[in-house]
C-alpha cells in the first residue's frame, strides 16, 4: 500500500513542553487514519505539523516523498493546494454566505467562469445537504450546519488529502450521525485520503481504517479497529472504556491534600 | 537582580515584536500585487473604515470649528480683530486639529474595529483556514486593510477641516455677526497651499499609516482569547494615540520649527 503521507522520528515542543518525541505514524493512500488521544495531548498540532504551519525540531514530515519543513512558502502553498482541513470551529469566512464560502477556494486558486463555479458550489451544497442554504450566512447556521458548509469548502478543489479537527467536537447525535455518514460516503466516492484527529471512540471505530493512539508524548497503540480494541495496553483500554482513572491519573500532579491543607512545602 | 531581568526580558520582547510588526509590513505591501482580486477587497475596506466613519468625523468636526469660532470670537472681539477669525479657525484645523483629532478619532473608531476583526478571525482559526487554503492572510486580510487606511484617513481629515471651517462660520458670522467677506477674505490670503495644506496633508498621511499598521499588527499579533483581544484592542488605541501626538510634535517641529 503506498503511502500519501510519511512521518519519521518527530520532535516537537512548544513553550517548553515537548508534546511529541520521536514519534513515527504512516497515512496510507485512499484510507481512513483516526488519531486519537486524551485532550492537550497536542493532536491539532498534528495537524498543523502536516500542514506546514509548524515546524518540527526534529524529524521528518513527507508529503508524497517531499519533506514539508524543508519546502519554500511558494511550494509549500503549491502543495497545500492538494490538502485540506476541516477545522473544529468550521472557520467559516463570517462576512461571505456559505455560496461565497464555498466558492471561494475556487475563485482565488482556479480561473474557471462564474458559472461553472456556480456548478461546482451546488454540487459541494448538495453533497452536504445545503443546497438550500445557500444564501445564509455563516452566523445564522447551528454547528453542525457551519461544520458541514465547511467541510463543503473543503472538498471545493478535490483535494488529495483532506484533515478533520475534532469534526464531531460539541454535535448533538443527529449531527454527528450526519457527519459520520458524510465523512464515510466522501471518502468512499472521491477516494480521498483522510485523517479524523478525535477522542469520539465510538463513532471513529465505524470510520477508520487504521488508528493511532496517542498520549504521553508517544504513540501508545495502533492498528486497525479490531486490534485496537483488543489491545492489552491498559493506557489503550483507559481511553477507549473512558475509565476516569488509571495510566492516566484522574488528578492533575500535586502535593498530598494534607500537605495543601497544613501549609507544609 | 530580577528586575535587571525583567527589564531585559521586556526589552527583548519588545524588539521582537517590532521585528514582527515590520515584517508584517514587508509581507503585506511586498505581496504580489493582484490588482484585479485586490481592488474590490481595497475598496471594500475604505468603505469600512472610511466611509463607516464619516458620520463621527463630521459632527466633531462642527463641533470643533463652532467651539474654536466661540472661543477664538470673544478673544478677537476684544482687540477688534474679529475679522481673523477666519484664518485662525482655518489655520488651526489644516495644521494641527484637522489631522490630529481625526487621527485620534479614526484610531478609536477605525483601528480598534480593525485589531478587533482580524483578532477574531485569529481566534476562530479564519487566518489558519486562509493559509491552510494556500491564500496568503498577508495578501487577503493585511494589504487590503493597511492600503484603505492609509487611502481614507487623510479623505477623513480634509473632510474634518473643512466642516469645521463650515462650523466656524456658523457660529461667527451667522450667530456673533463676523463679516462673512472677510471670514472668507482673509482666509484665503493667508491659508499658504504649500506650507498649510500640504503639510497637514502630509501629517495626515504619517499618521494613517502608523495607526493602521499598528492597528493590523495587534490584531494579527493578538493572543486569540477574548482577553487577549481586548488587551490588543485597549493598546492599538493607546500605542496610537501616543504615536500620533509624539510624531505630531516632530513633524511640526520639522515642518514649522523656528529657523
Amino acid at each position: 500500500m503506498e503511502n500519501l503521507l510519511e512521518i519519521d522520528n518527530l520532535t516537537f515542543s512548544r513553550s517548553g513542553r515537548v508534546l511529541y518525541d520521536d514519534i513515527s505514524l504512516r497515512i496510507v493512500k485512499g484510507k481512513t487514519t483516526a488519531i486519537m488521544g486524551p485532550s492537550g495531548i497536542g493532536k491539532t498540532t498534528m495537524l498543523r505539523l502536516i500542514g506546514g504551519q509548524l515546524k518540527p525540531d526534529s524529524g521528518d514530515i513527507r508529503f508524497k516523498g517531499e519533506s514539508i519543513q524543508d519546502m519554500s512558502r511558494n511550494r509549500l502553498f503549491t502543495v497545500r493546494r492538494q490538502m485540506s482541513m476541516l477545522f473544529q470551529s468550521g472557520a467559516l469566512f463570517t462576512d461571505m454566505t456559505v455560496y461565497d464560502n464555498i466558492a471561494f477556494p475556487l475563485r482565488e486558486h482556479t480561473k474557471l467562469s462564474e458559472s461553472v463555479i456556480k456548478t461546482i458550489v451546488l454540487l459541494k451544497l448538495q453533497a452536504v445537504g445545503l443546497r438550500g442554504a445557500a444564501h445564509l450566512m455563516p452566523a445564522e447556521l447551528s454547528g453542525g450546519m457551519a461544520r458541514r458548509a465547511a467541510l463543503a469548502r473543503a472538498i471545493a478543489l478535490d483535494p488529495e488529502l483532506i484533515m478533520y479537527d475534532e469534526p464531531f467536537g460539541g454535535q448533538d447525535p443527529i449531527s454527528m450521525g450526519v457527519l459520520v455518514k458524510l465523512i464515510k460516503a466522501l471518502n468512499d466516492a472521491l477516494q480521498l485520503t483522510s485523517i479524523v484527529v478525535t477522542h469520539d471512540v465510538t463513532e471513529v471505530l465505524t470510520i477508520a481504517d487504521y488508528i493511532y493512539i496517542l498520549a504521553e508524548k508517544k504513540v501508545i497503540g495502533s492498528g486497525t479497529p479490531e486490534q485496537i480494541k483488543q489491545s492489552d495496553s491498559p493506557l489503550v483500554q483507559q481511553f477507549l472504556n473512558g475509565e476516569a482513572d488509571g495510566p492516566v491519573p484522574f488528578h492533575y500532579p500535586a502535593d498530598k491534600l494534607e500537605n495543601a491543607f497544613l501549609g507544609v512545602k | 537582580m530580577q528586575w535587571l531581568a525583567d527589564i531585559g526580558h521586556n526589552t527583548i520582547d519588545t524588539v521582537r515584536s517590532f521585528g514582527r510588526a515590520f515584517l508584517m509590513l514587508v509581507g503585506a505591501i511586498i505581496a504580489k500585487p493582484q490588482l484585479i482580486k485586490n481592488t474590490p477587497l481595497t475598496i471594500k475596506q475604505i468603505y469600512v473604515v472610511g466611509v463607516q466613519s464619516l458620520l463621527i468625523i463630521i459632527v466633531s468636526g462642527l463641533f470643533i470649528g463652532m467651539v474654536m469660532a466661540l472661543q477664538g470670537y470673544t478673544i478677537l472681539v476684544d482687540y477688534g480683530a474679529e475679522g481673523s477669525l477666519g484664518p485662525m479657525v482655518a489655520l488651526s484645523l489644516l495644521r494641527e486639529l484637522g489631522p490630529v483629532v481625526t487621527a485620534l478619532l479614526f484610531a478609536g473608531r477605525a483601528g480598534s474595529a480593525l485589531t478587533a476583526e482580524i483578532g477574531l478571525m485569529k481566534a476562530t482559526e479564519q487566518l489558519s483556514s486562509l493559509e491552510m487554503m494556500a491564500v496568503d492572510p498577508l495578501r487577503r486580510v493585511v494589504a487590503p486593510r493597511l492600503w484603505a487606511g492609509i487611502i481614507s484617513m487623510p479623505m477623513l481629515a480634509l473632510i474634518f477641516s473643512a466642516v469645521g471651517i463650515l462650523g466656524g462660520h456658523i457660529v461667527g458670522v451667522d450667530w456673533l455677526g463676523v463679516d462673512a467677506g472677510s471670514y472668507w477674505s482673509i482666509m484665503q490670503s493667508s491659508v499658504d497651499w504649500d506650507k498649510d495644506i500640504v503639510n497637514g496633508i502630509i501629517k495626515t498621511f504619517v499618521f494613517a499609516f502608523v495607526i493602521t499598521w499598528i492597528a493590523i499588527f495587534k490584531g494579527y499579533d493578538s493572543i486569540p482569547t477574548s482577553e487577549g483581544i481586548s488587551k490588543a484592542t485597549t493598546e492599538t488605541v493607546v500605542f496610537s494615540s501616543l504615536a500620533v501626538l509624539g510624531l505630531d510634535f516632530i513633524l511640526t517641529a520639522l515642518m514649522f520649527g523656528i529657523e
